[in-house]
């Protein structure tokens, strides 16, 4: 079988099974995405301007995660949480082992891991945030929620636009590292199809094919959502 | 409760992978600084071959995840394992330090590239005419003044990419090394201990991190003698 066969769409290909773990990858890079979000505006906003308690922790959470290897992040997780949740499974007399679902280990810990570094986008967007703008409008009269809503956080996403698609990029190519759990997303596919027709260099080269299409479209579609963002602006 | 005995015999195993990630780090952050400048050079040396060679260099290796250059070149490669031989260069793709050692390089040299091109474009104009009025040469002005300038700019950005190819190295224990993290895995698996583990582990990189902070700020202190704090005489 040709290596092009192999890895098209006929039978016997891998093509159908490649694109659709490209798909999984996807999913899951946006899924760890939207649960950094919450996580990165909730330390932002500790960091900013919470008691001192939660702002300790808040800095904690950006300088454990942001220096210590995602892989062991990702280890934590997956065998931490398993044995978290037998024993929980425990005190309920459910004996044995129990096993989490690879897809929300992966989510949970591309979710912290981009978290911390969208903390730090947010906090250095909001510094950048022209206190004028705030003041003028307290001047008014719009009081704090409202301010929040219709002032600050338009500014800052605007601002924090190019951080996050910078955060975007080294997430998805984190996502690789969710294959150690054996979640089938992109790279394990490939090894899948690697181990069974021992071929692994076409395989490898067709997920980094993949991985770099996916990179450089959201790359294209952050900068058209920049150009929107800042369009009225010299 | 916390087991001592458990954390300073998990302590005591991950200290004997330290060598191998400082190694990785070290090695990489050396071999990638010199790919780096040769990719910059590229890049802004105007020639359209070599423009467009460092281009899609930097482009491929910064697109695509670290764990699938690695996997390419260890088990990718392995498969033209007879040609490899022929060509006398089986020794060095079969062991896995050396392929990581080469992934590492490779893709923190790309990342690298664009720091130094961003600091070599961030120089002032003047300063360079200033150089070429006086008279110096394309050497001397390099040296005298390009590099010191586009350092002083590149280097907090550079202590970053450094970080993250201490973090990176982790990746090592996916081709079955023994580094920081191969360990903390075994650990993990043997004991089912996963946050105590993580706890030791995680402390050895926090604290290789803040050294290298460190020696950011020491060597930012250095290149920029004119921000320094004047000495209380």
């Amino acid at each position: 079988m040709g290596t092009l066969a192999l890895l098209g769409f006929g039978p016997g290909g891998w093509g159908a099974a490649l694109l659709g773990a490209a798909a999984t990858t996807l999913l899951l890079a946006l899924a760890g995405f939207a649960l950094g979000l919450v996580l990165g505006g909730l330390a932002a906003a500790g960091r900013i301007a919470g008691p001192a308690p939660l702002r300790l922790l808040a800095t904690g959470y950006t300088t454990l995660l942001r220096g210590v290897p995602d892989l062991l992040v990702i280890y934590l997780l997956y065998f931490g949480g398993s044995a978290a949740l037998g024993g929980i499974a425990g005190w309920f007399g459910h004996a044995g082992y129990v096993g989490v679902p690879p897809f929300w280990v992966g989510a949970v810990a591309l979710g912290l891991i981009s978290g911390a570094y969208q903390a730090e986008v947010f906090r250095g967007a909001y510094a950048a945030v022209d206190r004028g703008q705030i003041e003028a409008a307290r001047a008014v009269g719009m009081h704090r929620g409202l301010i929040l809503r219709r002032v600050t956080v338009p500014l800052v996403a605007r601002t924090a636009l190019p951080g996050l698609g910078n955060v975007w990029q080294i997430l998805l190519k984190d996502s690789a590292l969710v294959s150690v759990t054996g979640l089938v997303e992109l790279l394990r596919q490939a090894q899948v199809g690697a181990g069974s027709t021992r071929q692994p260099f076409p395989f490898y080269l067709t997920a980094g094919a993949l991985y770099l299409a996916i990179t450089t479209v959201s790359n294209l579609a952050f900068a058209r959502a920049e150009a929107r963002a800042r369009r009225g602006l010299p | 409760m916390i087991d001592i005995a458990f954390l300073a015999e998990s302590l005591r195993a991950l200290a004997a992978g330290l060598p191998l990630t400082l190694g990785l780090t070290g090695g990489a952050v050396a071999l990638g600084l010199v790919l780096a400048g040769l990719a910059a050079a590229g890049r802004l040396s105007g020639i359209a071959v070599l423009d467009g060679l460092a281009r899609l260099y930097v482009f491929v290796f910064r697109g695509t995840p670290l764990l699938v250059q690695l996997f390419l070149i260890y088990y990718g490669l392995g498969q033209f394992r007879p040609d490899l031989q022929a060509l006398g260069l089986w020794w060095f793709f079969r062991e896995p330090y050396w392929c990581a050692l080469l992934a590492l390089t490779l893709n923190t040299g790309a990342y690298t590239a664009e720091i130094i091109r961003g600091g070599v474009l961030a120089v002032p104009h003047g300063a360079v005419l200033a150089g070429r009025a006086c008279g110096m040469s394309r050497g001397l002005l390099l040296r005298r003044i390009v590099l010191p300038l586009a350092a002083r700019q590149a280097l907090p950005a550079y202590g970053n990419e450094v970080i993250s190819v201490v973090k990176a190295t982790s990746l090592a224990s996916t081709i079955t090394l023994l580094d920081l993290t191969g360990i903390a895995q075994k650990l993990i698996a043997q004991s089912f201990r996963a946050l105590e583990v993580f706890v030791c582990a995680g402390a050895f990189y926090l604290a290789i991190n803040l050294a290298i902070i460190g020696l950011v700020r020491l060597a930012e202190t250095i290149l920029a003698p004119d921000l320094r704090r004047p000495r209380p005489v």
